[in-house]
């Protein structure tokens, strides 16, 4: 990142891309402990590695914009604003989680903060992101979706219905592509014949960019443009941001797998997106060392807290909880 | 298969074993799902089983349920025998067009001119802590459309020899492991052999109540006899083995034998496939029934990711129990 690039950007947005991937990695550290310590029960799918993504994408969104998410969805929540206590203690299962522990890990949503749901069903996210975008386009209300999938997700039939429609609705939604290489256990190689996920947006009508998915600002530069189009009623645009991620498709073993090599592993992880970030910062003199661990400690000291939160917070009661919200009452 | 020494090996080596076996036992057999080549599977259920066959022969696909559905209705419509696998038993719902209207239609509109060989894997079931979208059941879905044929294994033996008649039935069969039982083991001889599809199994007998119990409830069933003899209650289990087709008789002789049916299965009760049960047993014995047919299973809810709720959700000896006291206390 040339630093003449980045000082078009001010240092608040800066400073909030930088807050949102640390909020988002020290987060996901403290829930792959506490799930090798079981006390987050279930599959638990990490982000770390890929915080550029979801912090550069949701950056370049408003507040009210929607988001639909993966089954890898803890760093999309907490870069659309997701708080930590509601997050921590959905992860345990407790009631007091964003989904009174109904939902867990895989289904964590906020649809106050315009998350439409981490969903454990892959490629499900992307058509109810168009029809989000359908709404906002409906009401005339300025809104965009952003729609964020993984390499994997662009197999399934969904990914492609709901692309197609966006293009020939002419809706105001960005696809966001995480390419991470893998889909689970399967180098992306064996399961499709192409290398870029963006050659795919021209089938649609739409412009596909590629973007260097470890670099916040570069990833953020694409989003701006993308969501400036879909607010300015230019339709629909993806952007694929090449990213990796640190640990296991589920659960916290890193290396010494037999699907991937450590030394392709180590060689991504020398391209730490908050590390490579830091030192940008650093140097263009924006956020110092100093700063930075200090954001650290503060952010750490609010997940603690909300450990704290998570763990004496009660699980839901069968009795009471079991057959509730499966239906909206009659008001 | 005339052995005398227990071969004793866990359910998930059952399977992988059982694939390998069809695999050398005939060419045109092949298997294809996501993560079932390189990795060996999400379970490790088909580990090896590329390296010794080849990416031909185990084949990774994309993620795509549709296609791997369809990849198998093709490749059966014209001659091979495939082996196609949905990881997770939720899946079945992306890929029901391809099921339904496709597999299970197709010999008949087409007057009976196609053979499907096809055989569906994939795992079922909650108590794991996956929630509402990789916990289900859905064997109530299946088993309402002519023309599949669905089958739960409840141990490791069961599932070698159902497995082999899934492949080498002419069909399209929807054979669900369950999750939670993956590594739990029994004797299983070496080699191929074939339990028939539709009938049941007697897994213990007794005089005071029947408790129909498909796939992993199987177990629990066991649990809950083992407690109830104390109290001097004799129950008879029955486990069906396959839904479709299902075995009536053995349930029907059960029934006019001890006059009450507790049916036990994970998934939702309503529209459950107990209640399709319930309602064969009183058709064909109406008269011998002393109390109504009790049903043990899931509460009308997506299975919910709490453990607490998750725990009271799936049925489980303890409510295996209360469903029998309850019929024996009835006097009809
Ligand atoms: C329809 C469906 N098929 C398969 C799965 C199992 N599964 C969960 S995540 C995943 C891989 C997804 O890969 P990708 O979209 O690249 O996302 P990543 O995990 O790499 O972030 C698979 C196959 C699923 N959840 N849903
Ligand atoms: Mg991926």
């Amino acid at each position: 990142m040339p630093p003449t690039e980045q000082t078009k950007i001010s240092k608040e947005v800066l400073f909030d891309l930088h807050r949102r991937m640390v909020r988002i990695r020290l987060l996901e550290e403290a829930a792959g402990q506490l799930a090798s310590e079981a006390k987050i029960p279930g599959f638990i799918h990490l982000y770390v590695g890929e915080e550029a993504v979801a912090s550069g994408g949701c950056v370049a969104l408003k507040d009210e914009d929607q988001i639909s998410s993966t089954h890898r969805g803890h760093g999309h929540l907490v870069a659309k604003g997701g708080q930590f206590k509601p997050m921590m203690a959905e992860f345990m299962g407790k009631a007091t989680g964003y989904c009174k522990g109904k939902g867990g890990s895989m289904h964590i949503s906020d649809l106050d903060l315009g998350m439409l749901g981490a969903n454990g069903i892959v490629g499900a996210g992307v058509p109810i992101a168009v029809g989000a975008a359908f709404a906002n386009k409906y009401k005339n209300n300025g809104l965009v979706t952003m729609a964020f999938f993984g390499d994997g997700s662009t197999n399934i039939g969904a990914f492609h219905e709901g692309a197609n429609m966006a293009c020939a609705l002419h809706l105001p939604i960005v696809f966001m592509c995480e390419n991470n290489e893998y889909a689970e256990y399967t180098a992306r190689d064996r399961v499709m014949a192409i290398t870029d996920v963006a050659d795919r947006a021209a089938a649609y009508g739409m412009p596909g960019v590629i973007v260097d998915g470890m670099d916040v600002v570069a990833v953020y530069e694409a989003a701006r443009v993308a969501v400036e189009r879909a607010r300015n009623g230019e339709g629909p645009s993806m952007i694929e941001c090449k990213t990796y991620r640190f640990y296991d498709h589920a659960g916290v073993s890193g290396l010494g797998r037999t699907y991937r090599s450590d030394e392709e592993v180590k060689e991504w992880m020398e391209r730490d997106p908050i590390k490579l970030f830091e030192a940008q910062l650093a140097k263009a003199k924006v956020m110092n060392e100093e700063q930075a661990k200090e954001i650290h400690a503060e952010i750490q000291a609010e997940i603690d807290e909300a450990i704290e939160f998570a763990e004496n917070s009660p699980m839901p009661d069968p009795a009471v909880d079991m057959l509730t919200d499966v239906y909206t009452e009659a008001s | 298969m005339a052995e005398t020494e227990e071969r004793i090996i866990r359910y998930n080596d059952a399977f992988k074993e059982t694939l390998a076996e069809l695999l050398r036992d005939d060419p045109d057999v092949f298997i294809a799902g996501e993560d079932v080549g390189r990795y060996g599977g999400v379970f490790q259920s088909f580990a090896g089983l590329n390296a010794e066959f080849g990416d031909e022969r185990v084949v990774d696909t994309p993620i795509a349920e549709q296609a791997i559905i369809g990849l198998g209705i093709g490749a059966a419509a014209v001659g091979l025998r495939p082996i196609v696998d949905l990881m997770f038993m939720d899946f079945v719902m992306v890929a029901m067009d391809q099921i339904a209207n496709q597999a299970a239609k197709m010999k008949y509109m087409f007057g009976g001119k196609a053979t499907l060989p096809l055989t569906i894997t994939t795992t079922g079931g909650a108590g794991l802590g996956a929630a509402a979208q990789h916990s289900q059941s859905l064997e109530a879905w299946l088993v309402h459309v002519p023309g599949l044929k669905v089958v739960f294994p409840s141990n490791p033996y069961d599932l070698k020899g159902l497995l082999v008649s899934c492949v080498r039935d002419d069909n399209p069969t929807i054979f669900t492991l369950h999750k939670a039982m993956l590594g739990s083991q029994g004797h299983v001889p070496e080699g191929l052999y074939e339990i028939p599809l539709g009938e049941a199994r007697v897994v213990r007998e007794g005089s005071d109540a029947t408790v129909v119990a498909i796939g992993r409830m199987v177990s629990e069933a066991e649990k809950a006899a083992a407690a109830l003899a104390e109290e001097g209650i004799e129950i008879e289990i029955i486990d069906p083995r396959t839904l479709m087709p299902f075995d009536i008789e053995t349930v029907i002789k059960s029934a006019k034998k001890t006059n009450r049916i507790v049916i036990v299965h994970e998934a939702v009760r309503h529209g459950g496939i107990g209640a399709e049960i319930a309602a064969q047993i009183q058709e064909e014995a109406f008269d011998y029934l002393d109390a109504p047919i009790g049903r043990i299973a899931a509460p009308f809810a997506p299975v919910p990711f709490s453990p607490s709720l998750e725990r009271a959700y799936v049925p489980d000896a303890a409510s295996i129990i209360q469903g029998v006291k309850d019929a024996l206390h009835r006097n009809g």
